[in-house]
């Protein structure tokens, strides 16, 4: 890893009665694209507002390049590129009237760092003088992305970016970030899509404020040592349950048309669908596959449960 | 500075493109202004009447044809019997009724007292007594002039001081000006910060060097010049529509309206501090502040007939000293001297508010 760039020392994080964050810790080097991968309420948002500044930890402290993330915060604000979950343009300011407006504010201009947004931008320069509130989804992130790194900033934060956003625009909003990653650009980025975790250099999977594993996603692909069968049949939503019940299956789910299942012990495919067609009187076709970062993180999530 | 321009040019762009708040911000100003002074006036204008005369003499003529001329009063009816007033008030069909008795003239000539007798529809009181008021005031002033002639007699003479003509518009104006100017500056400040809060733009504002207090003025700057505009707008139809005299000294006065203004926006400021979407903001300034300023400023009902416990609350009604002022500057003509107390007060306020929002104005999201 090369040299540490942001530094995360037991946080956590209350609100009220409820526990959000439970004492994180982790590290991310400079210029790595780190990945927050959970389900919905997991706390990622509010481990990233708290590293942008935007909330005091209950507990624990963490570094950005040196800096206090709570003491220094005037300092970070500076260095801090910061897209949230949700849309927060203004909507009645046209594309490039938004982006002006962030530039400035940030003591640049738009031509000065031009060279920073220009793969982006250009998408949607066609459409600068249409407001933002009337442009399609993936366009309004490109948009929020370009308003981020309008000031040329050290280490990037965004909040479930691909959340919400069509097929196309998801890929294409990757392929930028792995661009800025090679401009030695620190990236911090959440989201619900375990599949994109393929595409960071480490994830941190995070379940009920909890961290529960940091890997780069290959070592969390190879660590699953589990027998793992996709099955296809005819009526899928009985063969699903019919599949739970069976004494061998450790766990099922639909995984597109077919259904991922785990086993205790190995066994043969040809034996699996032989006691499946025994048990349901329908014929399926299994076969052993090898994981993908889906499954590595479905079995974890039963795991804790 | 050119973050601060930048941020102003935005504020601009928000109120220009968005019709809903710049109809609410030209256009009410206008409408109040033209409701309260032609609409809802305590003025009454050709309220119908019934006289009943039952002798028919040139002294009973002339007071007649004295209130009739009046452009208060319209004649429905002369009547001719008694029953005849119960059941046109019955029907809705007058607002007061005039009774003369027999041989009024002779009466009178015999220094007897003759009597007229006037008859209000009193389910209205307000008018009922001011109908009566306007008719007395009449007939005393015939009684004055025909005992003048006769024989001297005693005279009354009454004034209204300032408005002699009792006319609404005096009141209503300095009022709808304060209303007005407490909407625009409290009600719109504080919903524009807390639509920034609920759209999540603030969130990306924090997240940036851009100070605080720039983010207060720049939201405030665009407010004071608009609600300016709409005080100068207000005083002009005033003068010319309605003939408001402005006694004082103009400068005194627009300085007061400023004064007032920063105030209201501090008020405003501070409420968006404490809530966090745009309806909480429309609320509270609306129950918060739009009521109080009608109901205990003396805008409509004079402080003095407030509950005493009231008239406590009204002492921390920035408009109540804002309205104190612009009436004594406009309609009195007062200097300024006379004004400092109530000047310091409103300038205590707004110190305080400007103090207390700056304060709670957070620097993160909690």
């Amino acid at each position: 890893m090369n040299k540490t760039f942001v530094n995360i020392e037991n946080i956590s994080k209350f609100y009220g009665e409820i526990k959000a964050l439970k004492n994180i810790s982790f590290s991310v080097g400079e210029g790595e694209l780190f990945g927050l991968i959970g389900p919905d309420g997991g706390g990622k948002t509010s481990l990233i507002r708290i590293l942008t500044t935007l909330l005091k930890p209950t507990e624990g402290r963490a570094e950005i390049n040196g800096m206090d993330i709570v003491k220094d915060f005037k300092k970070l604000r500076k260095i801090i590129g910061y897209m949230p979950g949700r849309f927060s343009l203004y909507e009645d300011l046209t594309v490039e009237e938004n982006l002006k407006f962030f530039a400035t504010i940030f003591n640049t201009t738009i031509k000065e760092n031009y060279h920073l947004i220009e793969d982006i931008y250009s998408q949607i320069e066609p459409f600068k003088n249409r407001r933002a509130g009337k442009l399609s989804g993936g366009m309004k992130q490109k948009l929020a992305l370009s308003c981020a790194l309008i000031h040329k900033p050290e280490i990037l934060f965004l909040d479930e970016p691909t959340t919400g956003i069509d097929a196309v625009s998801r890929v294409e909003l990757w392929e930028m970030l792995k661009k800025l990653k090679d401009q030695n650009l620190t990236i911090i980025v959440s989201t619900p899509y375990m599949d994109e975790a393929n595409l960071c250099d480490r994830v941190a999977f995070m379940q009920k404020g909890e961290i529960m594993e940091i890997n780069p996603p290959e070592t969390i692909i190879q660590e699953f040592n589990e027998p793992l069968y996709s099955v296809k049949g005819d009526d899928f939503y009985h063969l699903l349950l019919e599949l739970r019940k069976m004494e061998i299956t450790k766990t099922a789910f639909p995984f597109g048309d077919s259904i991922h299942l785990t086993a205790y012990n190995n066994i043969n495919p040809s034996e699996l669908n032989a006691m499946i067609e025994e048990r349901m009187r329908i014929k399926t076709e299994t076969q052993k596959i090898s994981a993908n970062i889906e499954d590595c993180f479905m079995a974890k999530m039963i795991n804790t449960e | 500075m050119k973050a601060f321009l930048a941020f102003l040019k935005k504020e601009f762009y928000h109120v220009w493109r968005d019709p809903r708040s710049l109809l609410i911000l030209i256009g009410m100003p206008m409408v109040q202004v033209i409701l309260f002074g032609f609409a809802i006036t305590n003025e009454i204008v050709d309220a119908k009447i019934a006289i009943l005369d039952n002798s028919k003499d040139e002294v009973t003529q002339e007071i007649s044809n004295k209130i009739l001329s009046s452009k208060y009063f319209k004649l429905y009816e002369y009547l001719s019997s008694k029953d005849q007033i119960e059941r046109a008030f019955k029907k809705g069909k007058i607002k007061i009724a005039l009774v003369f008795e027999n041989d009024f003239s002779q009466k009178l000539n015999r220094n007897e007292n003759p009597k007229v007798q006037i008859i209000a529809d009193a389910t209205d009181p307000n008018t009922a007594t001011t109908l009566i008021n306007y008719i007395s005031s009449n007939i005393l002033d015939y009684q004055t002039k025909y005992l003048k002639n006769k024989s001297g007699g005693l005279e009354v003479v009454s004034k209204m001081e300032f408005n002699p003509q009792l006319k609404g518009v005096y009141l209503f104006v300095p009022g709808t000006i304060t209303i007005i100017l407490m909407l625009i500056s409290a009600m719109m400040t504080s919903i524009s910060i807390a639509r920034e809060k609920e759209k999540g733009t603030m969130e990306i504002l924090l997240v940036s060097p851009i100070k605080p207090l720039m983010v207060i003025v720049g939201k405030v700057v665009p407010y004071i010049s608009l609600a300016l505009i709409n005080a100068v707008t207000i005083l002009l139809l005033g003068v010319f529509v309605f003939g408001l005299p402005i006694r004082g000294s103009l400068l005194v006065l627009m300085l007061e309206i400023i004064l007032f203004i920063i105030t209201a926006l501090g008020l405003g400021i501070f409420i968006s501090t404490k809530v966090n979407t745009q309806q909480d903001a429309l609320l509270i300034s609306l129950m918060g502040l739009l009521l109080p300023t009608i109901i205990l400023s003396g805008f409509i009902y004079p402080i003095e007939s407030l509950p005493e416990i009231l008239q406590y609350v009204s002492h921390v009604i920035p408009a109540k000293w804002f309205l104190i002022i612009l009436r004594d500057i406009m309609i009195k003509g007062t200097e300024f001297g006379l004004i400092i107390k109530e000047t310091l007060i409103l300038f205590g306020m707004m110190m305080f508010f400007l103090i207390i929002s700056i304060k709670n104005y957070k620097i993160r999201l909690e």
